[in-house]
């Protein structure tokens, strides 16, 4: 499963020595040294007890270690839209926010809905710096009609089918996605917005769109569709849904009584949406204008609260990478989107930690043992031995600010250029080797 | 993203009450018949996204009045018709002269957008359903002409408020002074969410309960164009909430009606109410000269 350029590394041996490993699937948060050999889990062992020698070493020492971190949502444009992101250069972003896997959403020009494309989005050419586990379209051109061949797709490997940003709405098609995917096991991704009442909508409805004069998305069209969903997983035996960028209260209840009835149902929550609210578009900036959009005070609370218990599966950044000329335009007209692979665990741990104090352990879990088990990711999202060497090593007590100039993303589309936070990526592993080092 | 420059006019609900009453009493000494050449030379462009008689021809007018030379760009027979972006358009503008840009467009926020890039004074002629600043002070070059003074004025704004950047700039400017504002309309034109937009503001669905007691019934347009859809029926919006000179009773005696134009007779109001004694609807037109001339004044600091 390990991408080729990847594969290029795996051979030597590298000692991460000195940390404080957080691995919430093996339940270990202590001080650990870790010994990656040949892109795998060699040893763990207490400070100092590891026996086997290695070419290279990394001194943790007041870091934390944790598992590679998994973006379960990502735009990384290609093929077809180069000029705002490439798999080198998104990949690059990744890596820098400690990223070490990345699944790849099908909306590209054209759509990712053949098993070639998915090989494409996979090969050695593309130079991703980390693992890339592309998402195929649900349905042909996502046009919301025909089924792709999910089971052609998964062989390519296709990690999950969605058609994100034109959800399925046809009742019958979604059945019968969920029913393919059951037979497969393969989750079927929803983008929960009913498209028929948010149709030249730009931000949420409310006093804010009311005052801006421009039309507004309900928080019913996220949470109706969510509930239909939640009911046809419930019905469909074996059936695996997976609820995108979760924004509404709503929505919410819809997967808590969902997973009450054993339903399997996962979501994710977006950085941006546990960070910040409508209000915060100011006076049009469309930095500030996304799918699904910021929402209300109540709806921010709600997430938080799912995070912390347990209800929400994954932070997933939904990067959406855009090109200066698609966003510096009247604010109904400009792209919806933006970048989030370098600010996610800095927007984690300041606001979720530090202001909402959860715990550190359940945030490293969002990023690593949390998506890996809703889309199956074996030997990832935890250092067991044997299991892939993707670690992730920060530190949490960092203080720095975020600036947008100087991002390896192609693009500058984000709402937290200038902001100081507390919790920096130090250093990036994939497959035993260092790809991201801070200077 | 830069501050705007000194002297634009992108909506109401960040002026100042005295800004507000300086370009009233600046308004009040302005005359177009007798205008004092405040601009000469200056090169002020109308930049007009969309169709528009009033708004249009009365900026033209006040500049010309004040000795400014005007040149109108419209989307059609311009270079946006091949796709020009707003900020090029505005960025040409300014290296042909343009010392003001008076800007017409169905975008909420595009002033803003133009004004943060560029160093000349932006005025908004209308952005999308978000505010028509010059509307509604002109508007209230009004009020005060027949009304003396806004303390204790009651004001009823009927019709649909959601689509109307004139109402959300008129709630912005009259509460601002206290003004007690009743919205009215059926819900799909005043959502409840309309309480928000400022403090002073009450919402009704019967016009009997809107009109009782006011000193102002203001009128909009019903857009036929935003009916295809919704759920409100033509036959009974007119039942309900045309303005008749029966119901208009209802009001104060000494009350004035009016519009932003353009009426649509038998639809919003029956021509006897749109001609009646009330009517002030020709006299906010003529308003809108001398309170365009003061906005043209002080955007290019000569508001003296």
């Amino acid at each position: 499963m390990l991408n080729a350029k990847s594969q290029r590394r795996e051979s030597g041996s590298l000692l991460i020595k000195g940390g404080h490993l957080i691995d919430p699937a093996a339940k270990i948060n202590a001080p650990m040294d870790i010994l990656l050999r040949d892109g795998r889990v060699a040893e763990i062992a207490l400070p100092n007890k590891v026996r086997g020698g290695a070419d290279e070493k990394f001194d943790a020492r007041g870091l934390i270690v944790a598992p590679g971190f998994i973006d379960l949502h990502v735009h990384m444009r290609e093929p077809g839209q180069g000029y705002k992101e490439t798999i080198a250069s998104g990949t690059a972003a990744a890596a820098a926010g400690g990223f070490t896997s990345v699944c790849t959403m099908p909306n590209t020009m054209p759509v990712v809905d053949t098993e070639e494309w998915v090989a494409w989005l996979r090969h050695p050419e593309r130079g991703a710096e980390v693992n890339v586990f592309p998402i195929a379209a649900a349905t042909r051109s996502s046009r919301g009609a025909a089924l792709t061949d999910f089971a052609a797709l998964q062989r390519a490997g296709a990690v999950a089918v969605t058609d994100d940003g034109k959800p399925i709405l046809d009742d019958e098609v979604m059945r019968a996605a969920l029913r393919l995917g059951a037979e497969l096991n393969l989750p079927v991704v929803q983008h929960a917005e009913d498209t028929r009442v948010t149709e030249h909508c730009s931000m949420h409805e409310g006093p804010t769109s009311f005052r801006l004069g421009l039309r507004g998305m309900p928080a019913a069209a996220e949470a109706g569709i969510v509930d239909r969903d939640v009911n046809l997983a419930q019905q469909i035996r074996e059936s695996r849904l997976h609820v995108a960028h979760l924004s509404t209260s709503d929505a919410l209840k819809a997967v808590r009584r969902g997973k009450r009835a054993k339903a399997r149902v996962t979501c994710e929550v977006t950085p941006h949406h546990f960070t910040l609210l409508d209000e915060d578009v100011g006076e049009y900036n469309t930095n500030f204008k996304m799918n699904p959009p910021l929402r209300t005070a109540s709806d921010r609370e709600a997430t938080l609260v799912a995070l912390a218990d347990g209800t929400v599966d994954a932070i997933a950044t939904d990067h959406a990478p855009h090109a200066s000329h698609e966003k510096q335009v009247e604010f109904e007209r400009a792209a919806f989107g933006i970048t989030g692979l370098e600010t996610a665990l800095a927007l984690a741990i300041t606001k979720l930690h530090r202001e909402h104090k959860i715990p550190l352990t359940r945030i490293v879990e969002l990023f690593t043992a949390g998506p890996a088990r809703v889309f199956d990711l074996r030997g990832r999202g935890s250092l067991q031995r044997g299991n892939f060497g993707d670690v992730t090593i920060f530190d949490p007590k960092k203080r720095w600010t975020f600036e947008a100039a100087k991002s390896r993303s192609l693009s500058r589309n984000t709402p937290f250029g200038g902001w100081q936070f507390t919790g920096k990526v130090v250093a990036t592993i994939v497959g035993g080797k260092v790809v991201y080092r801070e200077n | 993203m830069n501050k705007p420059a000194r002297g634009s006019l992108l909506g109401i609900e960040h002026l100042e009450e005295k800004e507000i009453l300086g370009l009233l009493k600046l308004a009040r000494r302005m005359n177009p018949l007798k205008a004092r050449p405040l601009l000469r030379n200056k090169r002020i462009v109308l930049l007009f996204y969309e169709a528009s008689t009033r708004t249009r021809s009365s900026f033209e007018i006040a500049a010309k009045s004040l000795g400014a030379i005007t040149t109108l760009v419209q989307s059609s027979g311009s270079s946006i018709e091949k796709g020009e972006s707003l900020l090029d358009t505005g960025y040409t503008l300014r290296a042909v002269g343009a010392d003001a840009i008076v800007l017409r467009h169905p975008c909420a926020g595009a002033p803003h957008l133009m004004a943060a890039h560029l160093d000349i004074p932006v005025i908004n002629a209308g952005d999308g359903m978000h505010e028509h600043p010059s509307q509604a002070l002109l508007d209230a070059f009004t009020i005060l002409k027949h009304k003396k003074s806004f303390k204790g004025l009651q004001v009823a704004i009927i019709g649909d408020i959601y689509h109307s950047r004139v109402a959300r700039s008129a709630c912005h400017l009259l509460t601002k002074f206290g003004v007690k504002i009743t919205l009215c309309g059926p819900a799909e034109f005043v959502p409840d969410v309309s309480t928000t937009l400022a403090p002073g503001l009450r919402v009704t669905r019967h016009i009997e309960d809107a009109l009782r007691g006011t000193d102002v019934v203001m009128l909009l347009r019903l857009q036929k164009e935003r009916l295809a859809g919704q759920k409100v029926q033509l036959q009974d919006y007119v039942t309900r909430y045309q303005m008749t000179a029966a119901r208009l009773k209802l009001a104060r005696r000494d009350a004035i009606v009016m519009h932003p134009g353009p009426i649509i007779r038998g639809l919003e109001l029956t021509a006897e109410v749109a001609d009646g004694p009330q009517s002030v609807i020709i006299d906010e037109i003529h308003n809108g000269v001398p309170t365009r001339m003061a906005i043209l004044a002080r955007a290019l600091g000569k508001a003296k």
